[in-house]
């Protein structure tokens, strides 16, 4: 009876083998991928991305079914599905609870690339399509905040899309164009729906298999920066290598398990995170007339709100603003070390990355407050701080005193 | 020449044109999904300029009217009043209006076309509160020498009677002016200030 079972299977597989690359995919993505054996802790926050994604999504798509992109019926669909659908409360709270998620899961992420080099030769492309994945997320976290149609979906809106307004020439154009209105109103609630719900996540799922296809192109890159593929046994299989499935498809459930309970956690207790993931102003239908006291963007968007706010001249704001994020880009050229992980080199690209990282979320914290003297000062010192950080890399990555890099990896 | 041989420059012509007018063809099949975009008839039609008839407007009066969902304020300034406006320039922050809260035409000292009428959007330049009109002496605690003008009822900030910001006050430019124009003498069309054909 086994065997027959066996015996089926085996002719299935094969049958779909002749016509689909089953198989040649499972062993080249999973079962004979081989990703270094020294991953830790930071390598959980990739698998992790996918697993929110998933989540946005499935949420996402249960969602649009009571919800109504109409400046009339949006935000009492949303209280509906809040209080009269079966399960309502849940699916929406898992969405936005979701969205803050994915934003810490990203710069978690992210900030792996910064200490172990993962940007640089030959994953430049790999950090480039993630950092398209990290445009197309503040985009769809963007549009998705207007849904709900509360005060500070509203009033955000209106802010970021007048910023458009400060571009010359065409700068007014471009916000009318992109709002579809002389002010937000029902026509713009609409598209940034349409945006929401089918252009974005189209663009973030193709771009995340571009990014898992230049990942396994190149292979991953590991705390030690050391190229496993350069020490290969006689079957061509690195000898720091080891197959992902099932060691780290394993690991990454592990991770998964461990980061449900912490979310769930937020979505079960303290959905609103204190007014972090979702402000109070917004369970507050969204007024034109009335603008409410303070407006300020989701925690994941104020660094680079605060950046826009320390400089005095509204396009120079802006385009310090863009810079902020196009930086990032260039950070595979900027960078001139000749080791890749924190663990090789100096002082210098410690002391910077260090002060990166305090300046980042020293600028977070100044984006959410009231605009005085004294934190306007703060911001401006921390912009500078920021912006050293990319403007000086090419020299402090040069002169630091690096260590020698070991042949095989540590495993520690 | 050879029948079989490939004429690569001829090929490699044809490609090139192939590809160009395929790039002219995307560019127009783009332009319906870019206007597609743009303010619709209705959008226009309902954010579109509003006709207002000042000539029952007295002295010192003012009166609302809504263009795109804000309110504009039309104020009937006395001589008195126009006189009185430079005097307080020292008190502004921005006196010659040189901040863009306001069109070309309406960068004078009166910050209007016709020195008689003000016409301002009602929203304060901090938070966008709808300051309410004090005529001078008008009961309110604002000091002796208030010189008549607008409070913003949220955060105090005061604009004098050609809608410029005082300092110390949280807002920081002067009201905003809208485009307008006037039709004849009695009749303001707010939110367009050219002919349009």
């Amino acid at each position: 009876m086994m065997n027959a079972v066996a015996k089926l299977s085996r002719t299935t597989l094969s049958w779909i083998d002749a016509r689909f690359p089953l198989t040649k995919l499972w062993n080249e993505h999973a079962a004979k991928y081989y990703a270094p054996k020294n991953f830790n802790f930071w390598y959980f926050f990739g698998s992790l991305a996918l697993l929110v994604l998933v989540l946005q999504i499935l949420t996402g798509i249960w969602l649009t079914m009571n919800y109504k992109p109409s400046a009339e019926q949006a935000f009492a669909s949303v209280e509906y599905i809040m209080r009269d659908v079966e399960w309502g409360w849940l699916i929406r709270y898992i969405h936005a609870v979701g969205a803050s998620a994915f934003f810490v899961i990203v710069y978690l992420h992210m900030f792996r690339g910064l200490m172990y080099g993962s940007y640089k030769t030959p994953r430049e492309l790999l950090w480039i399509t993630g950092m398209f994945i990290y445009l197309t997320l503040m985009a769809e976290a963007f549009t998705g905040y207007l849904l709900p149609w509360g005060q500070m979906s509203y009033w955000g809106a209106q802010v970021i899309t007048s910023l458009f307004g400060v571009i010359p020439f065409v700068g007014d154009s471009l916000a009318l164009w992109i709002r579809g209105d002389y002010v937000i109103s029902d026509v713009t609630l609409n598209r940034f729906f349409a945006f929401h719900v089918i252009a974005l996540p189209l663009i973030l799922l193709i771009l995340a298999v571009v990014h898992v296809m230049a990942l396994h192109e190149v292979g991953s890159n590991n705390p030690d920066g050391i190229e496993i593929k350069a020490t290969k046994n006689a079957n061509g299989v690195p000898l720091d290598g080891i197959p992902f499935h099932p060691y780290y498809t394993v690991k990454d459930l592990f991770g998964a398990a461990v980061f449900l309970i912490i979310f769930l956690a937020i979505v079960f207790f303290t959905p609103e995170f204190g007014g972090w993931f979702i402000e109070p102003d917004n369970f507050v239908p969204a007024d034109p007339l009335q603008t409410p006291a303070h407006i300020k963007p989701l925690w994941y968007f104020t660094p680079f709100y605060a950046i826009l706010r320390a400089v005095p001249h509204p396009l120079g704001g802006f385009l310090a603003m863009g810079a902020a994020v196009f930086l990032f880009f260039l950070l595979p050229w900027l960078d001139r070390s000749v080791v890749n992980s924190i663990r090789y080199r100096g002082w210098m690209y410690r002391v910077a990355l260090f002060t990166f990282a305090v300046s980042f979320v020293a600028l977070g914290y100044l984006g959410m407050q009231l605009p005085t003297p004294t934190s306007a000062f703060f911001a401006r010192f921390f912009s500078v701080l920021y912006f050293a950080f990319f403007v000086f890399m090419p020299i402090y990555t040069r002169i630091d005193r690096t260590r020698p890099v070991p042949k095989r990896v540590v495993y520690k | 020449m050879n029948e079989k041989a490939v004429d690569v420059a001829r090929r490699r012509f044809l490609t090139a044109l192939t590809t160009l007018m395929c790039a002219v063809g995307v560019v127009f099949a783009a332009i319906p999904f870019i206007a597609f975009m743009k303010p619709s008839a209705r959008a226009k039609a309902v954010g579109g300029p509003v006709e207002v008839d000042i000539s029952k407007l007295k002295p010192r009066e003012l009166m609302v009217e809504k263009w795109r969902g804000k309110p504009v304020w039309i104020l009937r300034r006395s001589e008195e009043t126009l006189a009185a406006l430079p005097s307080l320039d020292d008190q502004l922050v921005d006196p010659e209006s040189e901040e863009a809260q306001q069109p070309e035409y309406a960068k004078n000292e009166y910050r209007s076309i016709a020195p008689e009428y003000l016409v301002v959007i009602g929203l304060c330049t901090h938070l966008g509160c709808s300051p309410k009109l004090v005529p001078p002496g008008a009961g309110r605690d604002l000091g002796s020498h208030w010189p008549g003008g607008f409070v913003c009822p949220c955060h105090g900030s005061q604009f004098d009677l050609a809608g410029r910001v005082f300092k110390g006050w949280p807002a920081p430019a002067n009201l905003v002016v809208p485009p307008y124009r006037y039709l004849d003498k009695t009749r303001l069309l707010i939110g367009e200030d050219r002919v349009i054909i």
